[in-house]
């Protein structure tokens, strides 16, 4: 018999895999090698969470209590797959066009980015799962049971509470390893996919090899398990026509609404050409999975003793003919579907719960709301982490309290025919332009309660959470609202008769609800975006100039999707809009994909109110409803391409008048300058005059004629400083000038910077941030010319940086062969309309009295980082003046450099 | 003198692929209706249980099912790659 600590060890051992099989597809995506990890296979092998440890050991244990019905589980979603053109099709679209980041904010998005609807979604999905990661639970405790079982003695199964909870608190770690460490739903879960896909294979392979071996081995080939069948009290299953259609209708709806599947089918969908093979891939591995089902439990009833668990046959099956490796691998298999169900599970429930409740509320919380958001990122991440761990903790509660014994395919189509609840809000959202979000409301919270009531409640048994009474009659005696007989309908099985109530009235109250009310604007926008997915990009335009502004965009952006990411996403705005740096026009086209960026992190509708905070009053304009009111497509088509056109000519003029705005600027500066630089070099020459004559006198004392003689020098030498400066630029502007590349240590040459930067104003405490470690690295580059950048910017700060207690903190990052150097103070900054002229030569902000120079610095600076291959910018947003200075790690090429 | 044979419609291709698409869309409701149909044998009516008949006969139509899904995403998929999808609600 396998003794228990080598069950643990292989167990160990397995998960073990999984990491690194886990580990090596994110460090290969991090790296930018996605290639077969996106591939259709991976894709469709990720589907197969759907069958969990219920159809890997509960469905020959559901074959050998009802024949055939079990595989209606099957069919529904191969229907689905199969039929992928109708719906799953415009689901992955969908999803993709409007970065969904679960089903409940696909809901929350269609009906009009109501966070209520995606509340609601969400507790239906939470308490319908509960009872689906208990059963997995108790599948994974069961089966260690029946290793325990066989051994006379040696090690006691401790008890299965104790087994659910480990196995229930390492699904945790793992979960929240792999699940929770990037933020973006969109940016999808490699390892956790890969660990899937894995997983799926085994599974597969382990329940093809106890069905081969139970047909070829124990059985005498398909002929006698043929006859074997018939003979089996198997066959006299009834098929009873409601539970077939109505069990393929619940299935089918399952596979569209359970979340997880939900999550792999549609968020983790990186190509829609994957859905095409898996329409025909996922059908023929739930066949694969269901060919040995009824011949392995033929077989278990025909040969193990009377009263042995049929849910666990496919495990003690090769255990009773001493086949203990094919045991094994069942186990294994069994563990694979009950931990890849319950991983994925747990992060699409734990976004969910993240997104739709927890961020709400905190943003609702604190005053100021989303204007000073902070690390929004922080917050969400470990919302989402304690929900991963909250959501096992229910699984885990459910098990203890239903005390595990209930037969597993019971629990799997109760849950099923929970979330099957969102399924009339789902369709009619993306088919019907006319369902509203009070519709879905009604909708979805009738079916939940009459499914709470006619079907999970009655479910813990009678005396558990209902009343023996008032399941038999009804509560306060009346007869027809008994739960498990609405109206009179006694005939049906319980789970039909709450299948069928629950869709009914669902379905009822959706279409009367969205008949009888009237949509608000940002509704039938998304509503239009939704149902014609298909027909052209997105017109849905919730966004009209003006209110916000671009810097605040940018830091409430910086605290969600990290500064970085935010950073990068204005820069690349701006630049599409024909600008440089990092504030882009606030065009609504700008503000929408900005609300959908924010919405991949944060759900679509925390993502609106956040945006709102900032663009108040400017949401919908009259316009934008007669567009959307208007059938005339083919008017919005042709005036489409007009606006495109008109959009182009707005960009150059846009362009043009920024360009003469700046030079009409930059030449009242010149003027300012040509009469200052005349004065600057007038004063010391007045002083050189006037020293020089009285120097002529030959009757001066001698220390007199000593010290106006060192006035004299100490003047030259600011002339001098001067037109080397001048100098020195017009060299650079006109690239003639000669670099001196060397190897250097950046950190050393920041340090030499700051050093030699220590004697601007020495008088000032001014405290240093820097980070050692990320400063070492190596960079070719003209070290002297660089180093001068630095200490033009830290003693700039020195000079300028106004606050109390003066900081300045320099932060070092390398990313594909660019090194960043930030230098980040925390004054009040440069204000919005400077940002733009500082570069330029003579340009100085504040008296020169104070600044002690011609101007010429920055400009200097920018000229040394154009020479050496490099940018410098000023960065917005930062709490302070900030400058980011770019630069390659080598110096391209000469031909590379002409070739781009 | 032989006129080289003009064809009357000239988006053939488009035509086909509407079709094929229709096929796509049609396949779920034959399969419905295929797995629905044991509901009208009723094992009463045959005296002799024949859950093994009715295995066989769910798990080929289930196969056959997966081998026309599979040549209609091939055929749907591998017609013209590149080709943008949007018009293909259209007819």
């Amino acid at each position: 018999m396998v003794p228990f600590n080598i069950l643990v060890a292989v167990c160990l051992a397995y998960v073990c895999l999984l990491f690194l099989v886990a580990f090596a597809a994110e460090r290969r995506a991090e790296r930018g090698q996605v290639g077969w990890l996106r591939s259709p296979i991976v894709y469709t092998l990720s589907l197969s969470i759907y069958c969990t440890a219920w159809t890997f050991y509960g469905a020959v244990g559901y074959a050998a209590r009802s024949g055939l019905e079990f595989i209606t589980i099957y069919l529904g979603p191969t229907l689905v797959l199969i039929g992928w053109w109708w719906v799953l099709r415009k689901l992955v679209r969908i999803g993709r066009n409007h970065r969904v980041t679960s089903i409940a904010d696909l809901i929350s998005a269609r009906y009009g980015k109501s966070n209520a609807l995606g509340v609601i979604v969400t507790v239906i999905s939470v308490v319908a799962a509960t009872p689906y990661i208990a059963l997995q639970l108790q599948s994974v405790t069961l089966s260690f049971g029946v290793f325990a079982s066989h051994t006379p003695e040696g090690w006691g199964m401790p008890d299965q509470g104790a087994t659910a909870l480990w196995v229930a608190g390492g699904l945790t770690l793992f979960t929240i390893l792999f699940g929770t460490r990037n933020l973006d739903a969109n940016e999808r879960h490699h390892g956790v996919v890969m660990a899937i896909a894995l997983e799926a294979v085994v599974k597969l392979v382990a329940l093809l090899a106890v069905g081969v071996f139970t047909v070829w081995v124990v059985a005498g080939g398909v002929g006698d398990v043929m006859a074997k069948i018939d003979a089996s009290p198997i066959a006299d299953w009834p098929l009873q026509p409601g539970r077939w259609m109505g069990l393929t209708f619940v299935s089918a709806a399952a596979i569209l609404t359970l979340p997880r599947m939900f999550q792999v089918m549609v968020v983790e969908n990186s190509d829609e050409r994957h859905l095409a093979t898996a329409s025909w891939a996922f059908p023929l591995y739930l066949l694969l999975m269901s060919l040995f089902v009824i011949p392995i439990a033929v077989v278990g009833l025909a040969t193990l003793p009377e009263g042995a668990n049929p849910d666990l046959f496919v495990l003690t099956l090769p255990l009773a003919v001493g086949q203990e490796k094919l045991a094994m691998l069942a186990f294994l298999g069994g563990f694979s579907s009950a931990t890849s169900m319950v991983i994925v599970a747990a992060i699409a429930l734990a976004t969910m719960v993240s997104n739709h409740v927890v961020t709400p509320l905190w943003l609702s919380l604190r005053r100021g709301g989303a204007r000073a958001p902070g690390d929004v990122r922080g917050l969400v991440l470990m919302s989402r982490r304690v929900s991963i761990a909250g959501i096992l903790g229910l699984g885990y509660a459910y098990y203890a309290l239903s005390g595990g014994s209930a037969a597993l395919a019971a629990i799997g189509l109760i849950s099923f025919v929970g979330v099957s609840q969102i399924l009339p809000a789902l369709i009619g959202g993306i088919f019907w332009r006319g369902g509203t979000g009070t519709g879905a409301a009604l909708g979805l919270g009738t079916g939940f309660l009459v499914w709470l009531y006619a079907l999970y409640l009655p479910s813990f048994g009678s005396g558990g959470l209902l009343s023996p009474s008032l399941l038999a009659e009804g509560p306060w005696g009346i007869g027809w609202l008994r739960p498990q007989a609405l109206f009179g309908i006694a005939t049906l099985d319980p789970l039909l008769h709450a299948l069928f109530w629950s869709m009914v009235l669902n379905t009822a109250a959706y279409v009367m609800g969205s008949l009888l009310t009237f949509p608000g604007p940002i509704e039938r926008m998304q509503g239009v975006a939704f149902v014609n997915v298909f027909d052209h990009d997105p017109v849905a335009r919730g966004w009209s100039r003006g209110g916000a502004e671009a810097e605040d965009l940018l830091a409430m952006s910086q605290g969600i999707l990290g500064a970085e990411e935010a950073q990068r996403f204005f820069q690349n705005a701006a630049e599409a809009q024909g600008k440089g740096g990092f504030l882009p026009d606030t065009t609504p086209d700008f503000i929408e994909a900005l609300e959908r960026r924010l919405g991949g992190a944060v759900g679509a509708a925390t993502a609106h109110a956040m945006i709102a905070q900032f663009a108040v009053g400017a949401a919908v304009s009259a316009q934008d409803l007669m567009a959307v009111a208007s059938e005339a497509q083919q008017i919005l088509e042709y005036s489409t391409q007009l606006e495109a056109k008109s959009e182009e000519l707005a960009r150059t003029a846009r362009q043009l008048g920024e360009a003469n705005d700046k030079l009409t600027e930059l030449s009242v500066q010149k003027d300012a300058f040509l009469s200052q630089i005349s004065h600057e070099l007038r004063t010391p020459m007045t002083s050189i005059r006037a020293f020089s004559e009285i120097l002529m006198d030959p009757e001066l004392p001698g220390e007199m004629q000593q010290k106006y003689a060192s006035i004299i020098h100490e003047e030259a030498i600011r002339l001098t400083r001067l037109l080397d400066d001048l100098l020195d630029l017009s060299v650079l502007e006109n690239r003639k000038v000669q670099l001196n590349m060397k190897v250097a240590n950046l950190h050393d040459l920041i340090n030499r910077a700051v050093q030699a930067a220590s004697n601007t104003r020495p008088e000032r405490v001014f405290t240093m941030h820097r980070d050692f470690p990320t400063e070492h690295m190596p960079v070719i580059t003209d070290t002297d010319r660089l180093v001068q950048v630095f200490i033009n910017l830290v003693s700039n700060a020195r000079k300028y940086c106004d606050a109390e207690r003066p900081s300045l903190t320099i932060s070092v990052r390398q990313r594909r062969g660019r090194i960043t150097v930030d230098f980040i103070d925390n004054g009040t900054g440069i204000p919005r309309k400077s940002q733009s002229l500082i570069f330029e030569k003579f340009s100085r902000l504040t008296d020169t009295a104070r600044a002690g120079g011609a101007g010429l610095g920055l400009a200097i600076c920018r000229e040394i980082m154009v020479n050496l291959g490099g940018t410098i910018a000023y960065l917005p947003g930062q709490g302070g003046a900030a400058f980011r200075v770019t630069l390659p790690v080598r110096p391209e090429r000469k031909d590379e450099a002409e070739a781009a | 003198m032989k006129r080289p044979r003009q064809p009357l419609f000239h988006a053939r291709q488009g035509y086909r692929r509407r079709r094929l698409t229709d096929a796509a869309r049609l396949l779920p409701i034959l399969g419905l209706f295929l797995f629905f149909l044991p509901v009208l044998w009723r094992p009463a009516a045959t005296p002799e249980p024949d859950t093994a008949g009715g295995g066989v006969y769910l798990f080929a139509v289930w196969f056959i099912l997966i081998l026309v899904a599979g040549l209609l995403a091939r055929l749907l998929s591998g017609g013209e790659p590149g080709r943008p999808q949007d018009g293909e609600e259209r007819d």
